[in-house]
């Protein structure tokens, strides 16, 4: 039987075999993100809760785990309101146009040494290219709603993704003068050998602007303006409901997951274990531990979404002229001096990048 | 290669429609959102030349910026499509100059100069391990680092210009100081007192 499989495998011209291989890739990584999604919303609503003294979700299953299929089923049943003076195609169209790009992302985030579905050259500029078109989704939404308040969170996160989105780049360019290379793989491995060796220990000022601004980029509290229950009700997706609802919501969180992988590649060593060249543990029943693998970065991105809900329960929203004031007179500068810093050290070849000089 | 021609063949395709759009719409955002897409196209086709450094910054700078601030300011922008349609036959026969003449002129570049160079429109792939971003880099900070400094020092020029005419005191006008504001201690707003009890008299 398995003979006769993959001898029909083997048939196959080379063109359809690797089609099939992609689109079998790109299933896993999109049902993968999306339970990751449907859980972390569990995850947020039990971490905030324990915060908070609370118990969270508990009724739907054992220990609640069954919550966010209900959540699911509830949204998909539901009536999708169409306001009568919206613009209907672009209404019907911003959902997906953010949940595009958070998906598409994942094309070039590698899951470990070997599971990448598109290892291309440029893969860092394709995800900064690919986030800052996520912001199209939202202001679509807030301008075709046609409500006054819809039009403010539009307005509110556009201007605040355009601000973060530089002060990102900018820490990104640290990152790609300490690994040498923009494809995310490299990367990774110019991050091999130890935690000292991770660029969160030499570009730590990078690492905090890259985290906060990736927090304000997924307009998650407390830089939720765009939302902003308290000031205009839920923002940008006020009138949406049911499925198209639904597609908001898991692009938000699609990108919370992306933005801490993200955050877990570029500076904590990705798929790297924190306890390579711990050599001692050679030959005992820890060794395992020292390898490099899928599981080193779930639980970096775990850790990362974790900080999303703590970051949630702790802080009170920002006020927006002060998000303003942190984009682009803290963040800007920081990141522009710490290049700096680093364009010395390579010169000077100190720390990992001292090859760079050339 | 029959695959390539069929991309090429479609993504120009959508290029040109979308681009017609861009003009047609009645709709200002419904124009923007052709223009997003008619950069999106032009990002493929030079992904299709192997142009990747092109390509994602095309869409990166334009898509992800310029056209953002656009869509931005057209949103807010209450257009008035009567009064902008009403000179379209008086301004006709010039535009149609325009176009004829640059018609020429892409014709005069393309192809004539390309007959006269022998440039045929096959292209041939790169080596495997090519790297535009690499290549592309290679020669801007060597052999064109002059022009790319005086491009940046322009780009300079004109936010700094920019942020001057923009930037207006005046008298009067009350705006909070938000480093103080932040800098702000607990301490400094509230102060504690401890004392006893008291009996009441």
């Amino acid at each position: 039987m398995m003979d006769f499989f993959l001898a029909s495998w083997e048939s196959l011209p080379p063109n359809v075999q690797y089609l099939t291989t992609v689109m079998f890739k790109i299933v896993i990584v999109t049902i993968g993100v999306i339970l990751t999604v449907a859980f972390s919303t569990y995850f947020e609503r039990k971490v905030i809760g324990g915060m908070q003294s609370r118990v969270g979700p508990n009724r739907v299953g054992p220990l609640g785990l069954g919550q966010p299929f209900a959540d699911v089923i509830k949204l998909l049943i539901k009536e999708i309101v169409v306001p009568s003076a919206s613009n209907r195609f672009l209404f019907i169209i911003a959902p997906i146009l953010t949940l595009v790009p958070a998906l598409a992302a994942w094309a070039v985030i590698p899951l470990n040494d070997s599971f990448v579905i598109a290892d291309i050259n440029a893969g860092l500029l394709y995800v900064l290219a690919l986030t800052s078109v996520g912001v199209y989704g939202v202001i679509l939404a807030g301008w075709a709603t046609n409500s006054k308040y819809a039009f403010l969170g539009a307005m509110r996160s556009a201007a605040q993704i355009v601000a973060y989105e530089i002060a990102m780049g900018f820490a990104l360019v640290g990152v790609l003068m300490a690994s040498g290379s923009l494809n995310i793989g490299e990367i990774v491995r110019a991050q091999e050998g130890g935690v000292a060796n991770w660029f969160i220990v030499w570009l730590f000022p990078l690492f905090l602007v890259y985290w906060i601004s990736g927090v304000a980029e997924t307009n998650r509290a407390p830089f939720d303006v765009a939302e902003g229950e308290s000031e205009i009700v839920a923002g940008f997706h006020v009138e949406y409901s049911g499925v198209a609802f639904a597609l908001f919501f898991l692009a938000e969180y699609a990108n919370m997951v992306l933005i801490s992988a993200l955050t877990a590649i570029f500076f904590l060593g990705g798929w790297a274990s924190p306890f390579e060249g711990w050599t001692f543990l050679a030959g005992t029943p820890l060794e395992f531990l020292m390898a490099g693998s899928f599981f080193w970065l779930a639980a970096k991105i775990c850790l990362f979404m974790y900080t999303f809900f703590w970051m949630r329960a702790t802080f009170p929203r920002y006020r927006y002229d002060q998000i303003m004031r942190l984009g682009w007179k803290v963040f800007i500068p920081v990141t522009i001096v710490w290049i700096a810093v680093e364009a010395v050290f390579a010169w000077l070849k100190i720390g990992p990048w001292s090859g760079l000089g050339g | 290669m029959i695959f390539q021609s069929v991309l090429f063949y479609l993504f120009s395709g959508v290029l040109l429609l979308a681009a017609l759009g861009v003009v047609f719409f009645r709709n200002p955002v419904h124009s923007i959102m052709c223009l997003v897409l008619a950069f999106f196209q032009s990002a493929m086709l030079w992904m299709l030349i192997e142009a990747e450094f092109l390509a994602i910054v095309l869409v990166l700078v334009y898509v992800g910026a310029v056209m953002v601030l656009f869509l931005f300011v057209v949103m807010m922008l209450d257009v008035n499509l009567e009064i902008a349609r009403r000179g379209l036959v008086r301004y006709a026969p010039l535009a149609a100059i325009i176009a004829v003449l640059m018609a020429a002129q892409l014709v005069q570049v393309i192809w004539l100069k390309g007959q006269e160079s022998g440039l045929d429109g096959a292209f041939t792939p790169y080596p495997e391990g090519y790297n535009n971003t690499e290549a592309l880099g290679a020669v801007l900070y060597t052999e064109y680092v002059y022009a790319f400094e005086i491009a940046a020092v322009v780009l300079l020029l004109a936010i700094v210009a920019a942020i001057s005419l923009t930037m207006r005191k005046r008298p009067g006008l009350k705006v909070q100081n938000i480093a103080k504001q932040v800098a702000v201690r607990a301490k400094d707003r509230v102060r504690i007192v401890k004392m006893d009890a008291e009996k009441r008299s």
